[in-house]
């Protein structure tokens, strides 16, 4: 039996187009509210321009094919696979990681209910996790339990942390909706 | 390390700059020079099995080497710093702050004082490495004796200073104080400026359970902050300077030789190298996306030899023994006899497919060449073990390799081999600079290794009242994990037969534990139903063991058993068990649609009981993370391949529990201060897939007698009649 290799295996952060010339471009992004200037083929998905290009390594690689939800970031507000994002779409959009979630110091109501829920075994899906919650919360402040199963039934977890991150994603709209963090 | 040979060796060490230079050997266990060096001033405490070292009591150890066989050390640094030093890893099951609990609590020191040093192979002790639930039970004890030696020594040295009795000192809070006197001094002040080597009691007396102040409560997870910010740095997020981005091509197929290769175009792309080393074939490039463009304009033909698939697998690896059979781990009275005269028997087969760890974060290494030294960051439950795999592969020594071990996305057994860590130091070799790999879904899904797929045969009789006579179990291929029974049954025969598996397979969380308990707490069903008793009543009949009747009845308690009925739409299903020290027993509620016939897990009670509870909270985190990451196994996980391929290496096609499959979970531990604590992170698996089962039957009259259970296999889809005699 043979066969020619080619795509089947598919690299972090990419399921690869053909584009033999690579060209590289310059991009300006809007990147937790920091104009940042970076260089990268149009095509490259904005998952490991954000790791490899920026060292914003807190959103992860988990499938590169828009599965498992570890990559997740804001775009104008909204959870997006950044693995499916080329950068060049990313590029008029306003770009939140779970980097630019905490305001200072400060971290935001489902950081802080994630931590008091210990919702959280290896950590890997959290980034992604966290941010898919914080779009959720400004869609819909006051989720009903499915409605939070919709919004992030695309994010895995691998250790089964799923009861407890249910509960700090209710802990952190009781906090928004109740005015206050704590 | 058995207690007794322990002994705490305490090295005061004031100026370690000035340390003399330690002679090093290719077989010490350590770089102890560079781990002298890097360490600070303060109070050095080794745990040691080396008798000799008691000789050094009072002597400089300037001159001499440290001890070999070594479990642990710790540091009181001069500002009341404590770091703990040992070779097991941080991969979600909490360790990190675990131990440190109990570091914390034998040393009198607030918890936030401790740094634990985890699986860097220049800093830490020797260690096999992390699974089968050792770390509480081994670790654990180690590191309390070790603290509390330490802490024995700094009253010592107190009572010293201050001229009186020890017996009157007391050790709280970093501080040992002279309550007669009010005066008191930090750990730190008082190890200032010493320097001299002093055994410790090598029994010392440990702070009994009841008692605990930080040990046994839930402490949150230790740098949980840098979760939930993003800044905690896995083994993929490493980045080193001048570092580029390696892959690594895979051949169409397992065994499958290379054919042709054309590498042209691929080399033509800008900073792109290719590497070819034997069978080998990689990239190197500036940035990840290039890499794998350069990976796909390798235009490479192999051949694939003809292997087997699934279909048939179980009779194949039945057929197919690996030579050298082990001999029967248990057999008494005899079976055969036992089964001629019996009222009630039943025997049956169980299958278990090959599943896949899927780890969240694949397998990932950075690898750095530095005048001939090899440093390698990456993600596995054993970095002595990859240090050794690397030594091999570039034929280096011990001194020559140094394996970092971040905390990282996961195992779940699946992590035991360095893959990625030799890759990525192949193609650091060549290219001259750092390089990172880290390997895609698809390859975690394929080049990695699986769960042993297995057959199991039982045939068990009993008397018309329920007593158990007979048991005879043959595991093929899956493992002899748990193979044993916990029932009182006189006659057994119990024996894993190895074969030769057409799939790389290797360790997963719980081991062969969850097919074992899975066919023997089904078949146990079974049984109850054909002597038509209560399971529950049924198992407790057959059960002597104290611990585990306790969590049985816990369970079943807590979870309503026998207040409602089964119907055709609700069923209820129960299972027990024991493996590593760890006592398990699972009730499961199921709910069949009507018009699907689908079955849905609705809710689980689980009860648990290993001993004294270290951490409460991050014990039910692991036993309800092991129900839902059950439930794959249970219900829908299996790797599908055929002609060496693997036909499902993604999440869109190999399925894992999401939110929506999770049913409501109770968990009730039963905290045994009187026992020593057990591991937990591998036995909370057992209960679930048999308890689903066992519900399923009980709605349904459905036996599913194969895992997962929704795959359809006619084989064990066994709607068949109790054989009755």
């Amino acid at each position: 039996m043979e066969s020619v290799s080619g795509l089947r295996y598919a690299h972090p952060c990419i399921e690869a187009r053909v584009d033999p010339e690579l060209v590289m471009a310059e991009f300006q992004l809007n990147i937790n509210s920091k104009l940042v200037k970076v260089e990268a083929p149009a095509e490259e998905p904005l998952l490991s321009v954000l790791r490899d290009r920026l060292d914003l390594t807190g959103t992860k690689y988990g499938c590169g094919e828009g599965q498992c939800g570890a990559c997740t970031v804001l775009l104008n507000g909204r959870a997006a696979r950044s693995c499916l994002t080329p950068i060049s779409a990313a590029a008029n959009a306003r770009i939140v990681t779970i980097e630019g979630l905490a305001d200072g110091g400060d971290l935001s109501a489902v950081q802080e209910a994630f931590l008091e829920e210990s919702a959280l075994q290896c950590g890997y899906c959290t980034s992604g996790m966290i941010v898919a919650a914080t779009a959720l919360l400004s869609r819909i402040p006051k989720p009903s339990d499915d409605q939070i199963i919709e919004a992030i039934n695309g994010n895995i977890c691998r250790c089964g942390t799923y009861p407890r991150i249910l509960e700090a994603i209710k802990r952190a709209s009781h906090w928004s909706v109740s005015g206050g963090s704590q | 390390m058995s207690p007794g040979n322990d002994l705490a060796t305490v090295f005061l060490d004031g100026e370690s700059d000035h340390l003399p230079a330690v002679e090093h050997t290719s077989t010490t266990e350590v770089d102890r020079r560079t781990f002298l060096k890097g360490i600070g001033a303060g109070l050095l405490v080794l745990l040691t099995r080396t008798p000799a070292w008691t000789q050094e009591s009072g002597r400089t150890f300037g001159s001499h080497d440290l001890p070999k066989d070594i479990g642990a050390w710790l540091h009181i640094a001069r500002d009341g710093n404590v770091q703990v030093f040992t070779g097991k890893v941080e991969v979600g099951q909490n360790i990190r702050t675990s131990l440190a609990q109990l570091v914390a609590e034998e040393l009198r020191v607030p918890f936030d004082s401790i740094t634990m040093i985890m699986g860097n192979t220049d800093l830490v002790p020797w260690d096999m490495g992390t699974f089968g639930s050792r770390t509480t039970p081994t670790m654990g004890p180690q590191l309390r004796k070790m603290a509390a030696a330490a802490r024995q020594v700094l009253l010592e040295m107190a009572a010293e200073r201050w001229s009186v009795d020890v017996a009157t000192l007391s050790a709280a809070e970093g501080r040992i104080t002279n309550p007669a006197t009010s005066l008191s001094l930090s750990y730190g002040n008082l190890t200032r400026g010493e320097k001299f080597a002093k055994t410790a009691p090598d029994d010392p007396a440990l702070t009994p359970v009841e008692t605990w102040k930080i040990a046994g409560t839930p402490v949150p997870k230790a740098e949980g902050r840098d979760f939930v910010t993003g800044r905690h740095k896995y083994p993929s997020d490493i980045a080193r300077p001048g570092m580029m981005f390696g892959a690594v091509l895979r051949p169409d197929g397992f065994d499958a030789t290379l054919a042709s290769i054309d590498t042209a175009s691929a080399e033509k792309l800008p900073g792109v190298k290719v590497v070819r080393d034997g069978s080998f074939i990689g990239v190197v490039a500036p940035d990840a996306f290039t890499a794998q463009h350069a990976l796909s304009a390798i235009q490479a033909k192999w051949t694939v030899p003809p292997q087997p698939s699934n279909n048939g697998i179980f009779e194949y690896l039945k057929t197919h023994p690996e030579a050298g059979e082990a001999p029967p781990s248990h057999v008494s009275g005899s079976v055969s006899e036992a089964w001629d005269k019996a009222d009630l028997k039943l025997e049956a087969q169980y299958t278990v497919e090959y599943i896949a760890h899927a780890p969240l974060e694949p397998r990932a290494a950075v690898a750095e060449w530095n005048d001939g030294k090899l440093t390698v960051w990456t993600g596995t439950q054993r970095p002595f073990g990859v240090r050794d795999e690397l030594m091999q592969t570039f034929k280096l020594s011990q001194a020559q390799v140094r394996v970092i071990h971040p905390d990282m996305g996961s195992g779940y057994g699946g992590k035991h081999t360095g893959e990625a860590a030799i890759e990525a130091a192949r193609l650091a070799k060549a290219a001259g600079k750092p390089v990172k790999v880290v390997w895609s879904r698809t390859e975690e899904f394929t080049w990695a290794y699986f769960r042993p797929a297995g057959l199991i045969e039982i045939r068990a009789a009993a008397r018309y009242d329920g007593s158990l006579t007979a048991w005879e179990f043959h595991n093929y291929n899956s493992g002899p994990a748990a193979i044993g029974t916990p029932y009182v049954v006189p006659n057994q025969f119990i024996q894993f037969h190895p074969a030769r598996t057409p799939l790389r397979q290797g360790s997963y969380r719980g081991l062969a534990s969850t097919a074992n308990h899975f066919a023997r707490e089904s078949h146990m069903d079974a049984m109850a139903h054909a002597a038509a008793i209560d399971p529950l009543e049924f198992r407790l009949k057959n059960l002597s063991e104290p611990r585990l009747r306790a969590v049985l009845q816990a369970s079943a308690d807590k979870f309503g058993w026998g207040k409602a009925n089964s119907t055709s739409e609700l069923g209820f299903g129960i299972a027990c068990g024991v493996d590593k020290g760890g006592y398990v027993a699972t009730c499961a509620e199921v709910v069949i649609e009507p018009k699907t016939k689908k079955a849905r897990i609705r809710r689980v009670t689980q009860a648990w009981e290993s001993g004294a509870v270290v951490n409460p909270d991050g014990l039910r985190n692991q036993l309800a993370g092991a129900i839902v990451q059950g439930i794959g196994g249970a219900l829908f996980e299996r790797i599908l391949f055929s002609g060496g391929r693997i036909e499902n290496p993604h999440f869109a096609q190999y399925r894992v529990p999401r939110f929506s499959d999770t049913p409501a979970i109770e968990i009730v531990l039963l905290d045994r201060k009187d026992l020593p604590s057990a591991g937990a992170g591998e036995t909370g698996l057992v209960g679930l897939a048999p308890a689903v089962g066992n519900a399923i039957f009980a709605a349904t009259g459905v036996r599913i007698r194969s895992m997962p259970m929704t795959s359809g296999s006619a084989l064990n889809r066994d709607t068949g009649p109790v054989f009755r005699s």
